[in-house]
């Protein structure tokens, strides 16, 4: 797709044209981005299942109710709620044709007839306008279909362009009661798109999309470098580093109200940042000429101080959850490596042992797991997770230059980045390693994926 | 949502009309350095190719100063001896002409983690800076910039290519 902006730019034969005519281009052109903007987001990721789990569970999501004056969109929450589970690799929910009944009430359901369609779970519901009339209400139920009893209900109200959203948040409800742990659907993603222009230049694009790939919105684009996005811990603010000026620093940008700021630019690399856990500071990588260190960015005053001071890199910082300490990787032993620190600096020790190359560390919900990119020093660099209380190190990707690696907010899947016949995919794993998926855009280069924290 | 998707309308609305502005009263900026080079042939048959302070030379193929790329072994940083006398050249001509300035741009192939690729490219590009230090030229007229992975010259997964992005370039911003 051509971008507005584009048309804007004046090739050397049209700046003699009068700057009436320009003007009269320029605003057109501006009024139609107005208008096609949701269309202007970048293309959207497909994802594909490459594994599922052995004996994944038998659902069925039964067609919603539609009991809204607005027009039913095309494609409908219990679809949306169906393609979710799927996608988990956890479930196998039955096709939608194979349903011999339909109910959208708990009195109507039938069990024996799904009993002997060998589901274990349905899922029925309906959509009504909100009672305040702005929005809708998703009113849903998850049934036991050999017990007959009904294991979850809710009225959930959502607002009037939520309803994909809505339908995210019905499935983390019913994939928590199955599960036992809470589900990510209701999350963000954050990646960065590469595309060759016309010439030399390529086109940097930071991109915010639902988990499952829908709604992609470009937050920045610029022909300079983009990389390192980190959600804030409320998923309101997105931090990244921008080589616009030409220099790298470190941006942070509001989603809701697109407002940015530079929060460092200083001499040498500004790279790196990680939220803290109560979103009030910023741990960032700052060289300043010689070689970078870890500092933590206090935000609401702007106060740095520096936690490391070693000659060699030391970047890539990450907050443990549960202790708040800072890891990092550090090449101070000769390789890089995982260590970790109090958020004072003091207390270093060294994570990783186990190969050449350990580096980028993630986190999920526990201090216990920690997703690293690995090398045991041959050309291959993979995803692996570092378990801390066993001290054991598995390796979850079979790529050659993998990399980025993001938890899941649940701690359910990793989502990196990989390469595919010379091209950036986003490519996500379980765990546990049974669960593959594959994230693909049909043109560009995806990379940098930062799974965003669960939005409430 | 819908407020950040308005509100996304509405700064690149205002960043067309910005940049739509702009462009009418401006003509189209020259694009960046490297300097043009159809003057150089006509002039260098008569510069002696070895004199590092001729500013014509940085254009004469024959001449070490228009050798501009310091190349790296994997995940090491040091200059080696063969590139030695282009930094060398480099260090005389920018003793010689105080108002020079150059970007050390470092480079890293595209293995590893970016953020750690950042720091490498910039011991890359810190060591060329050393060499030039060291032979006499003040810190004032050296800029380093690190772009780890994000900037290669060859796109193949294979050491052939990544060889070639391994690098620190040389790159005047004034001659």
């Amino acid at each position: 797709m051509s971008l507005p902006e584009k048309s804007c730019s004046p090739s050397a034969t049209t700046v003699k044209r009068t700057t009436e005519k320009l003007l009269r281009v320029c605003l057109t052109a501006a009024l139609l981005a107005a208008l096609i903007l949701p269309a202007l987001a970048s293309a959207q990721l497909r994802i594909e299942i490459v594994d599922g789990v052995e004996g994944a569970m038998p659902i069925a999501v039964a067609p919603f109710a539609w009991d809204s004056e607005m027009p039913e969109p095309a494609t409908s929450v219990s679809e949306i709620i169906s393609a979710n589970l799927h996608r988990s690799g956890l479930f196998d929910p039955m096709d939608e044709e194979q349903m011999i009944e339909r109910p959208t009430r708990p009195p109507e359901v039938g069990f024996g007839t799904w009993r002997l369609l060998k589901v274990d779970h349905l899922v029925i519901g309906r959509v009504t306008d909100a009672p305040d009339g702005v929005g809708y209400e998703i009113e849903y139920h998850l049934l036991d279909v050999h017990t007959g009893r009904i294991m979850l209900s809710q009225a959930l109200p959502v607002g009037p362009g939520d309803l994909r959203f809505g339908a995210h948040r019905v499935t983390d409800a019913v994939y928590e009661r199955l599960i036992g742990t809470p589900g990510a659907f209701a999350t963000r993603i954050a990646y960065v798109v590469v595309t060759d222009q016309d010439g030399d230049d390529e086109l940097f694009e930071l991109v915010i999309a639902d988990a499952d790939g829908h709604n992609p919105q470009t937050i920045v684009r610029n022909t300079q470098p983009i990389l390192s996005p980190s959600w804030s811990p409320d998923g309101r603010q997105l931090a990244y580093v921008s080589f616009a000026t030409g220099r790298s620093h470190v941006i942070v940008q509001d989603l809701y109200t697109g407002q940015n700021r530079t929060v460092s630019s200083d001499r040498g690399i500004n790279g790196a940042p990680a939220f803290s856990p109560d979103g009030r500071k910023l741990a960032v990588s700052l060289s300043r000429g010689g070689s970078p260190d870890i500092w933590v960015i206090d935000l609401e005053n702007d106060r740095r101080e520096q936690l490391t001071q070693h000659w060699t890199i030391n970047t890539e910082p990450a907050w443990a959850p549960e202790s708040g300490r800072i890891f990092f990787t550090s090449d101070r032993a000769g390789r890089p490596q995982i260590y970790s620190m109090r958020t004072d600096g003091s207390d270093v020790r060294r994570e990783t042992h186990e190969g050449r190359y350990n580096a980028r560390p993630a986190f999920g919900m526990d201090d216990r797991h920690l997703a690293v990119v690995w090398s045991d020093g041959n050309n291959d660099f993979r995803i692996a997770i570092h378990d801390r209380e066993n001290e054991r190190l598995r390796v979850l990707s079979d790529g050659r230059l993998d990399e980025s690696p993001s938890f899941a907010p649940n701690g359910s899947m990793v989502l990196y980045a990989t390469r595919e016949n010379g091209r950036g995919v986003l490519a996500a794993v379980s765990a546990d390693g049974r669960v593959r998926q594959r994230l693909v855009l049909s043109e560009g280069d995806v990379r940098e994926p930062a799974w965003s924290p669960i939005i409430r | 949502m819908k407020t950040a998707l308005r509100f996304t309308a509405l700064v690149m609305l205002a960043a067309i009309l910005a940049a739509c502005a702009r462009e009418v009263v401006e003509e189209p900026a020259p694009p960046e350095p490297p300097e043009p080079t159809e003057r150089a042939p006509v002039e260098t048959d008569r510069v002696d190719p070895r004199d590092y302070t001729d500013a014509r030379n940085l254009d004469n193929p024959d001449s070490l100063l228009s050798e501009r790329v310091i190349y790296f072994e994997f995940d090491r940083s040091n200059v080696r001896s063969e590139f030695r006398p282009i930094v060398e050249a480099h260090a005389e001509y920018l003793r010689a002409n105080p108002s020079a300035r150059v970007i050390l741009e470092g480079h890293t192939d595209e293995r590893g983690s970016r953020e750690y690729n950042l720091g490498l490219g910039e011991r890359r590009g810190n060591a060329v800076d050393e060499l030039l230090q060291a032979g006499g030229v003040p810190s004032r007229q050296i800029e380093v910039v690190s772009y780890g992975e994000e900037r290669p010259v060859c796109r193949d997964s294979n050491e052939d290519c990544w060889q070639r992005n391994r690098r620190t370039e040389i790159v005047y911003t004034a001659r």
